[in-house]
């Protein structure tokens, strides 16, 4: 079977024919008109063979469909430039290691679920001691010191800490994402982080079920993990950007503040 | 049986769980907070705002703890001013937050004379909540109760409007119970927002006129369907008894009330939430309202498999504080979740054993059942067939209210259609399976068995150790959740004031009064014959 890279469309069982399921709901009574809306709504998408193969009323005046169709559009996906975490993966013995051995030293992280959010699944999977899916958290990593502030943490609080404690990274969590919350937040953050002068000091670092490194490079952040991220892949993007950074600069800056 | 659980432990567990709780009382005793004195003056009709929106309680009772008024009670100063006055109940209450009364100027007057005052106001909305409380009744004999366990669904749009049109539609779907979630933050907010409220963040402000607006549509919802819809909201964070109190006037039917869940999971100061626990669960005890306890969410930041024994113990500690404030048993709404691992080898064996546990060790409780929300990943329809599984628990353990699993957990909060396939699909299970939990009996010493007297005793032994060194010092170790508090800390604690010898507050007399009574026996779903809807026998 050989891919057209220029030209990627839904495989249903051939190549190429296109086939896509979507199900939605339209606020009307299900009765003909509906199904045949919910078709041509299909249709406008840039579906072809549109069939409404399910459709039901959930309340008064809401009905509910199952469509199938073949989409008429590809991609070229040998266009597409994603930007991603720049780290090759360590593992944890790997991570103690590379420290120990090109930055000297422990290496201190402060993080937080800032402004309202309260959900602080992904923080901990991340840092605590019990980490996630087997792996350790950056709490268990002897090179690494870490501060974990908990829920609802104020951007200017995890910033005084930051400062306190000389951190060289900033872990910001955000799982709640309804109207865009987050993007303010995150944004706030990185502006305090400016006006304080200590940009260049330490690395920024969004994590959560909704975040992606493209959105963390827009906002001026480092690096932006998203789900499925494991502790030591933050660690190794910690180590190896920290590492570079006293490369590059023959006097060591990171972590240590105006 | 139906699963042979060691019964002496149960009895050690709840022994010891009675000892924590009677530590902790002196505390609750000794203690009054902000929240309960603005409580007592909701109760007593002040709820309006001045025009910044700042609530009138909280006005009042700011100004009588900055004249270190408070440790008399708010109820005996706010009856000082109105007889120094010559004012009514609510002509005082603008006064002083117009600030053309101050209690700096109002002289102590004579407690008889106060207590006859206020007693009088009190008794008068007591008997208005308790009428709400029988209008329930009268509505629940009405309708067609249904066989638990009870859909719960939740929305969460963060506009109250159209909150009321997604829980319309889940309530003709099938749904029994409708939370709805409140907006992210509320809960350590030191004041109730007011009035109707159409902005949100990932859910909808608890306000009396929010709920007001939601008790309206679901009866509306209910006279057509021929049900009653329960309504659901939280009596936790800062202003714990306050939203309490809205609740009981507005009719609310659950509360999700949990003792130590604001001090673990939101760093809001333990005194502080034990003693607004207590008052606020002899507002929901007098209102007829279940609780819902929050034991769910040691499963959120822990292993569900390693950390069950901390859901068990957790439910034996709710289960004696409740009892302490007033709650019947069928009241206690003890919360577990289905949170294991999906990849791990008969983990749907450990998540019935564990059911079936709760279900023995609390026969009356109206279990509450949570889904699994921690391994729901996006890929909805695994996440569908993981709730049809916790589905089909849920009706072979015979809890009592299950909050149904959405597809799109993890994903965005519930769309229409995502509820309509929740509720299709627990239907589906639930009447297939019906009557399956009487057919079968599980195997003597086999691996379900072995795991609930597992958890059972590790439950049992943290119990005893935490009794034994006191709840605050096994939280200040954590103890819970792994999660380390200290007692001076987190938020609130300014707002908790020891009590003067002249502490004067009307309700808890009038609330104990009619708990302690031998006939105070809320009806909450139908049949009470049959055990106010405790899971199938």
């Amino acid at each position: 079977m050989e891919v057209n890279m220029t030209r990627v469309r839904p495989y249903g069982d051939t190549l190429d024919d296109g086939y896509m399921q979507l199900s939605f709901t339209l606020p009307v009574q299900c009765n003909a008109e509906a199904r045949k809306a919910a078709e041509l709504l299909g249709e406008k998408m840039g579906l072809e063979d549109v069939k409404v193969v399910y459709s039901d009323n959930i309340a008064d005046n809401f009905s509910f469909f199952v469509v199938y169709g073949r989409c008429t559009h590809s991609v070229d996906m040998t266009a597409i430039d994603i930007p991603k975490v720049d780290a090759d993966f360590m593992s944890y013995q790997e991570i103690n290691g590379f420290i120990e051995k090109h930055i000297g030293r422990k290496i201190v992280v402060v993080a937080a679920c800032t402004g309202t959010d309260a959900h602080t699944v992904g923080i901990d999977a991340i840092i605590n001691m019990k980490g996630y899916r087997g792996e350790y958290g950056l709490e268990r990593y002897p090179w690494f010191t870490t501060y974990n502030l908990g829920s609802q943490v104020p951007n200017e609080d995890l910033l005084a800490k930051a400062i306190q404690v000389n951190a060289d990274a900033l872990l910001v969590s955000q799982v709640v994402t309804q109207r865009n919350i987050h993007i303010d937040n995150l944004t706030h953050l990185a502006e305090l982080v400016e006006a304080e002068g200590i940009r260049d000091k330490v690395l920024l670092i969004m994590g959560g079920p909704r975040i992606s490194h493209e959105l963390a490079i827009e906002l001026g952040y480092d690096a932006g993990f998203g789900p499925g991220t494991l502790p030591s892949h933050v660690g190794s993007f910690i180590a190896q950007a920290l590492a570079r950074t006293i490369r590059n600069s023959k006097e060591h800056t990171k972590g240590v503040y105006p | 049986m139906r699963l042979d659980i060691d019964m002496a432990f149960v009895d050690r567990a709840r022994s010891a769980a009675g000892r924590i709780a009677d530590g902790i009382q002196p505390t609750i005793e000794a203690y009054t907070t902000t929240s309960i004195e603005r409580t007592v003056l909701r109760l007593l009709g002040i709820n309006g705002v001045d025009e910044n929106d700042v609530p009138l309680p909280n006005i009042i009772v700011d100004q009588a703890q900055a004249a270190g008024l408070l440790e008399d009670g708010i109820a005996y100063w706010i009856g000082s001013a109105m007889l120094h006055q010559g004012l009514s109940l609510s002509e005082i209450a603008n006064a002083l937050a117009r600030e053309e009364v101050s209690f700096d100027r109002i002289p102590r007057s004579d407690h008889d004379t106060v207590r006859r005052v206020i007693e009088h106001e009190a008794t008068r909305v007591c008997s208005y909540i308790k009428g709400r409380r029988l209008q329930r009744e009268r509505l629940i004999a009405r309708s067609n109760s249904g066989t638990p366990p009870y859909l719960y669904v939740i929305v969460a749009t963060g506009n109250i409007y159209e909150d009321v049109i997604q829980a319309k539609a889940a309530a003709k779907c099938g749904a029994d119970i409708i939370a709805v979630i409140r907006s992210t933050g509320q809960s350590l907010l030191d004041y109730v927002p007011y009035g109707p409220t159409t902005e949100g963040f990932g859910g909808t402000y608890a306000t009396q006129a929010n709920f007001r607006i939601m008790r309206e549509a679901l009866d509306a919802v209910g006279r057509e369907c021929g049900r009653y819809i329960r309504l659901v909201n939280y009596c936790s964070g800062l202003c714990m008894p306050e939203i309490a109190a809205m609740g009981a006037l507005e009719r609310l039917d659950m509360m999700l009330n949990d003792a130590m869940y604001g001090i673990l999971f939101r760093n809001i100061n333990m005194q502080r939430t034990f003693v607004d626990q207590h008052f606020s669960r002899m507002i929901n005890a007098y209102a007829g309202v279940i609780i819902n306890t929050g034991e769910d969410n040691y499963l959120t930041t822990a292993d569900a498999y390693e950390e069950a024994h901390t859901v068990l113990a957790s439910q034996f500690i709710n289960e004696a504080l409740a009892r302490r404030s007033g709650l019947t048993p069928w009241q206690i709404g003890l919360g577990h979740a289905y949170e294991m691992d999906p990849d791990m080898t008969d983990g749907f064996l450990y998540e019935l054993a564990q059911a079936e546990m709760a279900r023995i060790i609390f026969p009356e409780a109206p279990l509450k059942y949570m889904p699994p929300t921690k391994h729901m990943t996006g890929n909805i329809f695994k996440g569908h067939l993981m709730d049809a599984m916790f589905n089909l628990a849920g009706v072979i353990s015979g809890q009592t209210i299950q909050l149904l699993g959405i597809l799109t957990e993890h994903v965005h909060t519930p769309h229409l259609q995502d509820r309509y396939l929740a509720i299709e699909n627990a239907k589906y299970i639930m009447d297939n399976a019906r009557h399956l939990r009487e057919e079968i009996t599980y195997k003597k010493g086999g691996i379900m068995e072995k795991r609930a007297n597992e958890v059972l005793k590790e439950a049992t032994s943290m119990l005893e150790q935490v009794a034994e060194i006191s709840l605050m010092s096994a939280i200040e170790d954590g103890m819970f959740a792994s999660v380390k508090r200290e007692r001076t800390g987190g938020r609130g604690l300014d707002g908790v004031i020891r009590k003067s010898e002249r502490y004067y507050n009307p309700f808890p007399g009038i609330f104990m009064q009619e708990l302690t009574s031998s006939d105070f026996s809320p009806v909450l779903w139908g049949n009470p014959a049959k055990g106010q809807g405790r899971g199938a026998e």
